[in-house]
């Protein structure tokens, strides 16, 4: 099934964040503590879910010259529906969290992107798998690093307080006195260095290992999928 | 309006700067701070399309979005056409689309102006204006300076929130300049290969965001 194997391959090998390197202001900006990092990655997909399938059924109707346009009214009006829902359902410490993330899901370029590039191209069936794939991708990524900021620079996971650990009376894991700086502003971009350097590494160690071995390389980097940039020029152009 | 000019530009520029601080605009950080040249056209048309956005979307917020109140009055309402109750109007339902598709259309408004009637500064900032739309930064002052300001529910006045986007631009275009120089650098050093591109480039931020932290309560302004 050529659509499961879309969907297990798209969050490694498309992952929106370490592959497209799109959408990262959300991705810094809620990485601070798990549970802000799944609430962004649920409005996301959310957003990219209702976003595609609307568009891959409507795609014929649209007029080419306005399409961006179309595109960002449709995903405006999705960004809009998850606000309200937030605001509602999501805790409040989650909310003040997220702030002005939500309706900044507006301009991520991962939905625009997906919208333009497969979305108003493809079926509907496959556009749905499409978003899923891409919004677990998106999750992973953030999961990733906001496992990282929360354990090392809170001494917390999910909330939960994890040290000191102690099982059957014998301290496993002492005391840690948090790295603060890991939750606040240097820490994003330090963390989300050193594992875009980490996934760089594992990819060219794969490259290495497939060039000795005379097979074409398995993993597909960022230089084989298009240019985001040539979209960006045609948002006001189109 | 207990908020100032000073505390407003030293805020946005230095305090809580919108790339290093804010986390906003770093799609264009990354990918046009190779050189310095594209990075100061980049900056120049962010400071040019954030000021205008700014006072725009503070209009739009106080006149259109929010119901009439004694500091406002409400266009529609004035008009005669109904309004639904609530002490927040239509904020909740149109702020999102209605910011984002006055950013989009003042966009292509500048591109088309600036192309008749400047066709040299056109010809300079022209292909970054279509990048600026989708810029979150742009967006995201918008949404700073109305909805989520913090010192009172109607946000700041137009000219304010015009300054401040002003500044907001300047603290981007500082960021950029820093970014860029630094980056012409690294280009020729020894950087080891799993780091070089967009890792030494985030790490190089990281560090910049470290040295900003600095300026946080400077002069005794908390933003």
């Amino acid at each position: 099934m050529s659509l499961l194997r879309d969907f297990t391959d798209k969050p490694i090998k498309a992952n929106p964040v370490f592959v497209l390197v799109l959408g990262l202001c959300p991705t810094l900006a809620v990485s601070t503590s798990v549970q802000n990092a799944v609430a962004m990655a649920a409005a996301a997909t959310a957003v990219l879910v209702g976003s595609n399938l609307l568009i891959s059924l409507i795609r014929r109707f649209i007029p080419n010259q306005i399409r961006i346009v179309c595109y960002i009214v449709v995903i405006a009006g999705f960004v809009t529906m998850v606000e309200i829902v937030m605001k509602a359902l999501a805790p409040e410490e989650v909310n003040r969290a997220l702030g002005i993330f939500i309706p900044l899901i507006v301009v991520n370029c991962i939905i625009l992107g997906r919208a333009e590039g497969f979305a108003s191209r493809h079926g509907v069936l496959s556009s749905l798998m499409d978003a899923l794939g891409i919004g677990m991708g998106f999750l992973g990524a953030l999961l990733s690093i906001a496992v990282l900021r929360e354990v090392l620079g809170a001494g917390t996971l999910w909330g939960y307080r994890l040290t000191p650990l102690t099982i059957v009376g014998r301290t496993i894991l002492p005391e840690y006195q948090p790295a603060n700086i890991l939750v606040m502003a240097p820490g994003a971009f330090l963390v989300i260095g050193l594992l875009f350097g980490f996934f760089h590494w594992i990819g060219n160690r794969r490259r290495a290992r497939a060039r000795r071995s005379g097979v074409p390389a398995v993993a597909q980097t960022a230089k084989d999928l298009p240019k985001p940039s040539s979209r960006d020029r045609e948002v006001a152009g189109a | 309006m207990d908020v100032g000019y000073v505390e407003l530009a030293i805020g946005s520029i230095l305090i809580s700067n919108f790339v290093l601080m804010k986390f906003l605009g770093l799609c264009p950080y990354l990918g046009v701070t190779k050189r310095t040249s594209d990075s100061v056209g980049m900056g120049l048309a962010v400071i040019f399309v954030m000021t205008l956005a700014s006072a725009v979307t503070a209009a739009l917020y106080r006149h259109v979005l929010l119901p009439t109140t004694p500091e406002h009055t409400n266009i529609l309402q004035a008009v005669g056409f109904p309004f639904p109750a609530g002490e927040r109007g239509l904020v909740d339902v149109l702020r999102t689309i209605s910011y984002i598709l006055v950013i989009a259309a003042l966009v292509q408004f500048i591109e088309m102006v600036l192309r008749k009637s400047v066709p040299a500064l056109y010809r300079a900032l022209g292909i970054y204006l279509p990048l600026i739309t989708t810029n979150c930064a742009v967006l995201g002052v918008a949404l700073l300076n109305t909805t989520d300001w913090k010192g009172s529910a109607s946000g700041l006045p137009v000219h304010l929130a015009a300054f401040n986007g002003f500044c907001a631009g300047i603290g981007f275009l500082l960021a950029m300049t820093l970014m860029s120089g630094i980056r012409e650098r690294l280009a020729e050093s020894r950087v080891p290969k799993a780091l070089r591109g967009i890792p030494i480039a985030f790490l190089c931020a990281g560090l910049m965001a470290l040295a900003f932290m600095g300026f946080t309560k400077l002069f005794g302004i908390a933003v």
